[in-house]
């Protein structure tokens, strides 16, 4: 139930004319911060609308019709390379300019061994090989890291890696 | 001729979109509307009735179809641009491979990543500008050599012929070329040597002779020592180690173009004898 509306109604039909004058405050006036205390609900309520009708009437909006591109599945492309797989420009036959022989190979052989090439790339360390390495240089990096107080900590062991001593100096709580 | 123009008295008679699958390696005309084989549901004359069941109508549609030279997008419609024949090439992995039109024209218009032989017209501060053939000259900054530095100046001067590609080229700037590759290696490009003999050919000249199977190039090569640069925008430059030699070359690569191989292998064997 809401009882504020009839309420506030009830009241004011049984102020006399003379009182009603004198409550009218301008709106600007109830907008304020220090008349909102007083306020009763219905004009609190009264004024928020307004506001809000103010607000949104202000805000811009572009009057356009909604620009939506399709996403096309025909792609535009203005060169023959693409076509035609042609080949490389420069060209020499029979020794003329050895340089350009050689790139000539190497650019026209990109095409076709590209394929081939993929097949033929193999790992010279494999990552559980490269795991093992970096394995033993941890002590060893961690030392050039650590401060010259903690450096002590780090000890030779039999096989000559360095590892850092695993003693840990902590909070031992009293017993009483 | 008689070809194409039966081939526009169809056309304009019917006045309807063909089929991109119906006319390849036949005539189409500039303003002629294709349609991707997609498109094709009941629209295109093999109708419905040919065409087989499908399973995946819908993922049929978003295959993607690159369209090349002579060929335009409007839309989702396809228009030609060009007279020449429709070309197609099948895809690699998947799409819907490549259209374009294999036309015949000698004026060059320029596109981003061809390879072209310019011709240095001025040199203004800091960057060149190179002719190239197309409607306006190519900028080309000095900086864009090998090895090049703002102390470390490539020895260019006007009138020298420089081989080079295109980063920038479309129809509202001024066309703008480099002679290094994206690692900053010139790969061949660059001032091309002294000498030699320049000429010019039709653009499909050029395509036709720098196809992988050329047997043009094949048999040229085994006349003598000489080498060539060839140039997208329909530019050859020829070098061998006398004037004769060069001159025929020269003779040679542009006699090519509108002869049959019986006719080319009688000069050449001709010339093996000489």
């Amino acid at each position: 139930m809401r009882g504020g509306p009839s309420g506030g109604a009830r009241r004011r039909a049984g102020l006399s004319m003379a009182a009603e004058r004198k409550t009218k405050l301008s709106k600007n006036l109830l907008r304020m911060k220090f008349m909102q205390r007083g306020l009763d609900s219905e004009t609190k309520k009264q004024l928020e609308e307004e506001e809000k009708k103010i607000i949104s009437e202000e805000h811009w909006y572009l009057d356009l019709p909604e620009l939506k591109e399709k996403e096309s599945f025909i792609i535009e492309e203005q060169s023959f390379l693409l076509c035609e797989d042609l080949l490389y420009g420069r060209m020499s036959f029979r020794g003329f300019n050895p340089e350009v022989e050689k790139l000539m190979l190497q650019m026209n052989a990109k095409n076709k061994e590209e394929v081939v090439e993929d097949e033929t790339v193999e790992l010279d360390v494999s990552d559980e090989e490269m795991a093992r390495r970096y394995e033993t240089l941890v002590g060893t990096i961690g030392k050039k890291f650590a401060k010259k107080r903690d450096r002590a900590n780090y000890e030779e062991d039999e096989n000559g890696d360095i590892k850092p001593v695993k003693a840990k100096k902590m909070f031992l709580k009293p017993q009483d | 001729m008689a070809e194409a123009a039966g081939v526009a008295a169809e056309f304009f008679a019917s006045n309807r979109a063909r089929a991109a699958r119906a006319v390849l390696d036949q005539v189409v005309l500039p303003g002629e509307e294709l349609l991707l084989p997609e498109q094709e549901d009941g629209e295109g004359p093999g109708g419905a009735g040919e065409r087989p069941l499908r399973l995946n109508a819908g993922a049929r549609s978003r295959v993607r179809v690159v369209c090349g030279p002579g060929l335009r997008r409007c839309g989702d419609r396809l228009l030609v641009t060009k007279c020449g024949r429709l070309r197609h090439k099948e895809p690699g992995g998947g799409g819907g491979g490549v259209y374009w039109v294999d036309s015949q024209q000698k004026r060059y218009v320029p596109v981003k990543g061809d390879h072209v032989i310019g011709i240095v017209t001025a040199k203004s501060g800091d960057i060149f500008k190179v002719d190239v053939g197309g409607s306006e000259p190519a900028s080309l900054s000095y900086l864009a050599f090998e090895g090049a530095t703002k102390r470390n100046r490539p020895n260019v001067q006007v009138g020298d012929l420089i081989y080079g590609q295109f980063v920038v080229a479309n129809k509202d700037m001024e066309p703008e070329m480099v002679c290094i590759d994206s690692c900053g290696r010139a790969n061949g490009m660059g001032v091309i040597g002294q000498d030699g003999l320049l000429f010019k050919v039709t653009l499909g000249l050029i395509r036709k002779l720098l196809a992988p199977d050329c047997e043009i190039l094949q048999e040229v090569g085994k006349l003598y020592p000489l080498e060539i640069v060839f140039g997208m925008n329909g530019r050859i430059w020829v070098k061998a180690k006398t004037i004769q030699q060069t001159l025929i070359l020269a003779n040679i690569l542009e006699a090519c173009e509108h002869m049959t191989a019986d006719q080319r292998k009688q000069i050449f064997s001709r010339l093996a004898e000489s």
